[in-house]
């Protein structure tokens, strides 16, 4: 007896899949960018073909944080920062779920920062977003990892002293094998973005800028992007990590001058994910933990066998 | 006279072979038909510096360290050496052997190595005259030179394991045989030419002493185990299958052993960035049909509070283990401490509902690991087990036949597709119901991620039965309501119940109690054998459940007795504390014995305590503490 029957893959999903029905209306703000990537993602699902029911939506907290409650699949909505160690353990336990984790910018960078770094360098096989919108949104308007030196905000009246982080390099130190940046004001692309990143087998992440018309009105997500796919300007390769590191450097430093590049920065299709890598060590069973409870015959080895070397 | 029992103290510098010379010692005299017992101290340190190791053996039970011990071999000075320059850091040269005396019992052994202790050194101390004073037998041996001779300087150990078997009048089988079992060809040659030699030179003494042990017989084959072996292989019958966790001392000693174990029964291991990724990764597993545990000592445990919070609204089963050590901060990493008490029954905000046990041998620690994932598993909450760094090292005999127990995977309380199907359904699936019939024990039933037809959200806010953000009054009120009735469903089979994991010793109709937790209740039995026997009216208990706590078992046990002493290691009486709390009452029936300086008690600590309090009448306040004079 399987847990997990397959999945149907002639059903026609359509956006309403992943629309619940049920729950009250989203309290995003109006023009909040966080609906683009609700939007992005339920656009990204119907084009993967993904079910609801195979699907963990694992989310941190902040205004990002309630993307599973507006968004329907299984949904885990963690704690502050560690929406990451949730979802990869849980796509340990089950290799089978599409797993996509996501959280804000504080969330992300700040104190899950270390969770990043880790996920990042162990390339579990799942995608994470970020929605970047250099300011802390649900606890109102305070100075974010992401926001620009000199931002003044009501913890940092007298305006930030500290460098923004610089989340793709990050990524890219870290580990990640598929590395992108999109913007909630182009759906398009963002879209695909993340179809990619979905499908890729490995560590995505995707920093998402989102615009947070309440808090962050200077924020320079509103400006028009350059995709750097389409710009012959930015051309490098995206599987040299060298060159990655080099265009996400740039991206970086140009954000807070008004350039928004947006686009792919680094594949790496040729990395084992973790799960490759667990399973030739001999440490990741083949079938998922959860199936194994439900077989009535399966035999359960006894610590009894180990009290042998006891005696 | 025959001594009753041999507690036999290995004393050195760590790094030394001190802990797998104990192992095979005590393993020795457990296949010689005793029951044993070990004793570990050791310091922060991994090599160099004083640590010793206490075997402690009799035919009959034995369920504490002892008073003091009878058996002293010195196998070395506690330096730590850089080989190659032959470096010595400190000057510890008789350590070993002089700070070992103060605990060594009237009439005791002790044997030394003279290749390593310079003769003149221990001529400087008081050695000789402490030994005419406690009619102490004093054989310096050059267990260095009958190493060398044979082999190897490291086989030391083993000469000072030949000249103990022939002080204490135990033929080498036992001895012998382990030889073979973990050595081959010139090793083994070497090691068996080492204990012979050994033996033979310390037969041909003129014995002052009279340590003979009596021999006994087991009637069925007994295993060697600590509390932190128990845990993992309790948790290994229940259906463990993913552990996440973050080194800490005493906590890696279980850590360690599943991590071995359960890659090679199909499971998940993962060492990850810290104690936070440790606990989230358990919840993530579990949440994702996977039984699982995380766990760790104070510092490590304090970052887990959050996500334990998690763990409880969101309920998913989940697993931890608290190894404690004495604190607070790193306090004194490999000294055992029970002051982390209020911080696993407390740690995490809002009303939340935990389940937490204290075992107090290598049996309960099995059981109430396999109770701890059963109701974890069942009630869809955290289960808690809460332990010291004394029971996650020492060894005791188990018999065999106990592990041979039925495992327990399986996940109950978890729908299969089929069931989901005939679930009430209004898009998503209600995994947080609070209508009809499920009140009772609390319990809402649950789908696997991945299962058709059973998506639905765990939230760390407040939620609807779909488990969509809700603060709406009465959904709160109700959800908070059917998380608390779960524990006082649990609360009926532990307090009283079917399942109370109490301990209770000496006679029913005692005037005095003593009450204590965890890991210092095999020491607090002894002391209560010991009291009856001297005529006084005493019973003990031992409570294990700590969360739900016995209100009705501990009301029954301190209205049936004139006053009770409650026996913890901690300086705030954090275990009397609780039970003065829950009881709401009976505090002016209740003194308390701390010992907070790194070192478990002993029963005659005990006894004497008790002795205070009740014919001296030292204690007539409920706030008077009596801390012995070892603890200093
Ligand atoms: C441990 C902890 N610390 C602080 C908070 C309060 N908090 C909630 S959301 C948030 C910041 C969220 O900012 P960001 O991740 O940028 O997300 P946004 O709201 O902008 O989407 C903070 C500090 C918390 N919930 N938990
Ligand atoms: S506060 Fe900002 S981030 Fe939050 S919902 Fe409003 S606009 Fe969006």
């Amino acid at each position: 007896m399987s847990v997990f029957t397959a999945i149907d893959e002639d059903r026609e999903l359509d956006e309403e899949d992943f629309t619940p029905g049920i729950e009250p209306q989203a309290t995003w703000c109006p023009g909040c960018g966080d609906f683009g990537v609700l939007k992005a993602l339920k656009g990204a699902m119907v084009e993967l073909g993904r079910d609801p029911d195979e699907t963990l939506l694992v989310t941190g907290i902040g205004c990002s944080g309630k993307l599973s409650s507006y968004f329907e699949s299984y949904g885990f909505h963690s704690i502050h920062g560690r929406s990451l160690p949730v979802a990869r353990a849980a796509k340990l336990a089950n290799p089978g779920l599409e797993v996509v984790a996501a959280g804000g910018d504080g969330d992300g960078y700040g104190i899950g920062g270390n969770h990043f770094v880790h996920t990042a360098r162990e390339n579990h096989d799942m995608t994470y977003v970020v929605f970047n919108n250099e300011i802390f949104g649900l606890t109102k308007g305070q100075t974010s990892p992401t926001s620009p030196k000199g931002h003044k905000s009501k913890t940092q009246p007298h305006g930030s002293a500290k460098d923004p982080i610089r989340p793709l390099s990050l990524s890219l130190t870290g580990g990640a094998s598929y590395i992108a940046r999109t913007a909630a004001v182009n759906p398009n692309q963002a879209q695909e973005i993340l179809v990619e990143a979905i499908e890729h087998d490995g560590f995505s992440h995707v920093d998402f800028l989102t615009q947070c018309p309440t808090w962050n009105k200077d924020a320079k997500q509103y400006v028009p992007y350059v995709d750097i796919q389409k710009n012959e300007e930015y051309e490098f390769d995206i599987t040299d990590r060298r060159e990655a590191g080099e265009a996400m450097y740039e991206a970086e430093s140009a954000l807070y001058d008004g350039t928004v590049l947006t686009g792919r920065f680094y594949h790496d299709e040729t990395r084992p994910s973790y799960h490759e890598e667990k399973q030739s060590v001999g440490e990741l069973p083949e079938q998922p933990l959860a199936e194994q409870y439900f077989d009535p015959d399966r035999e359960w080895e006894r610590s009894l066998e180990l009290v042998e070397n006891h005696t | 006279m025959t001594a009753q029992e041999l507690v036999w103290r290995i004393a050195g510098g760590s790094g030394d072979g001190i802990d797998s010379t104990s192992q095979n010692f005590a393993k020795a005299l457990l296949r010689s038909g005793l029951d044993v017992f070990t004793h570990r101290h050791y310091p922060s340190r991994i090599r160099g510096g004083h640590t010793y190791v206490e075997v402690r053996a009799r035919p009959e039970p034995v369920r504490s360290r002892g008073d003091g011990y009878n058996f002293l071999l010195v196998l070395g000075d506690s330096f730590a050496r850089n080989k190659r320059e032959g470096t010595i850091y400190g000057d510890e040269r008789v350590k070993p052997l002089t700070e070992n005396l103060d605990e060594l019992r009237e009439g005791g052994v002790v044997v030394y190595d003279t290749g390593m202790l310079d003769e003149e050194l221990v001529a400087a101390t008081d050695l000789e005259e402490r030994a005419e004073a406690n009619d102490w037998h004093v054989y310096p041996v050059d267990l260095q030179a009958i190493a060398r001779e044979h082999g190897r300087d490291v086989m030391r150990n083993t000469a000072g394991v030949g000249v103990t078997a022939a002080l204490i009048e135990k033929d080498l089988d036992h001895f012998e045989r382990l030889l073979e079992e973990r050595m081959s060809g010139d090793v083994l040659e070497a090691n068996r030419a080492v204990l012979r030699d050994a033996y033979e030179q310390a037969e041909a003494f003129e014995f002052g002493h009279d340590l003979r042990v009596p021999s006994g017989d087991h009637e069925e084959e007994q295993a060697l185990l600590s509390g932190s072996h128990a845990i993992a292989y309790g948790a290994l019958d229940e259906g463990c299958r993913f552990i996440s966790g973050y080194p800490m001392t005493p906590w890696t000693e279980v850590f360690t052993l599943l991590s071995k174990h359960l890659p090679e029964r199909g499971g998940i291991a993962e060492q990850v960035e810290d104690e936070i990724a440790a606990v989230a990764a358990a919840i993530g597993a579990s949440h994702a049909g996977a039984k699982a545990m995380s766990g760790s000592s104070g510092g490590g445990f304090a970052l887990m509070s959050e996500a334990l919070g998690l763990a409880e609204i969101t309920e998913t089963p989940l697993v931890l283990v608290e190894s404690m050590r004495a604190g607070p901060s790193t306090g004194m990493p490999t000294k055992p401490e029970q002051s982390d008490l209020d911080l696993v029954l407390y740690t995490s905000q809002g009303d939340s509902n935990r389940v937490v046990f204290a075992p107090s041998n290598t049996r309960e620690a099995y059981e109430q690991t396999r109770d701890a994932f059963e109701l974890a598993y069942e009630y869809h909450l955290p289960a808690l087990v809460i332990y010291d760094q004394k029971l996650s090292g020492e060894l005791r005999n188990v018999p065999v036949s106990f592990f041979d127990q039925e495992p327990s995977p399986g996940l109950p309380n978890t729908l299969t597709e089929d069931a989901l199907d005939a679930e009430p359904t209004d898009g998503r699936f209600h995994r947080y119901r609070h209508e009809d019939e499920e009140a009772s024990t609390g319990v809402s039933r649950r789908s696997i991620p991945g299962q058709r037809g059973g998506h639905y959200l765990a939230s760390g806010n407040e939620h609807h039965p779909t488990g969509h953000l809700s603060e709406d009054p009465e959904n709160r009120v109700a959800q908070v309501d059917r998380r608390a009735a779960k524990l006082d469903a649990i609360r009926e089979r532990v307090d009283g119940g079917p399942a109370s994991h109490q301990t209770y010793f000496g006679p029913e109709t005692a005037e005095y109690g003593i009450v204590t937790w965890g890991s210092q209740q095999g020491t607090v039995r002894e002391a209560v054998a010991r009291l009856n026997e001297e005529g006084h009216s005493v019973r003990g208990v031992g409570v294990s459940d700590l969360a739900p706590f016995p209100v009705t078992e501990m009301t029954e046990f301190l209205e049936s007795v004139e006053s009770a002493l409650v026996v913890e290691m901690s300086e705030s009486a954090q275990f009397r504390g609780l039970v003065q709390r829950e009881l709401g009452a009976y505090g002016d029936r209740l003194d308390s014995l701390l010992k907070y300086n790194g070192d478990p008690f002993e029963p005659r600590e005990i006894a004497e305590a008790f002795r205070a309090s009740v014919e001296d009448h030292e204690f007539d306040s409920s706030t008077t503490t009596f801390v012995p004079a070892t603890s200093d």
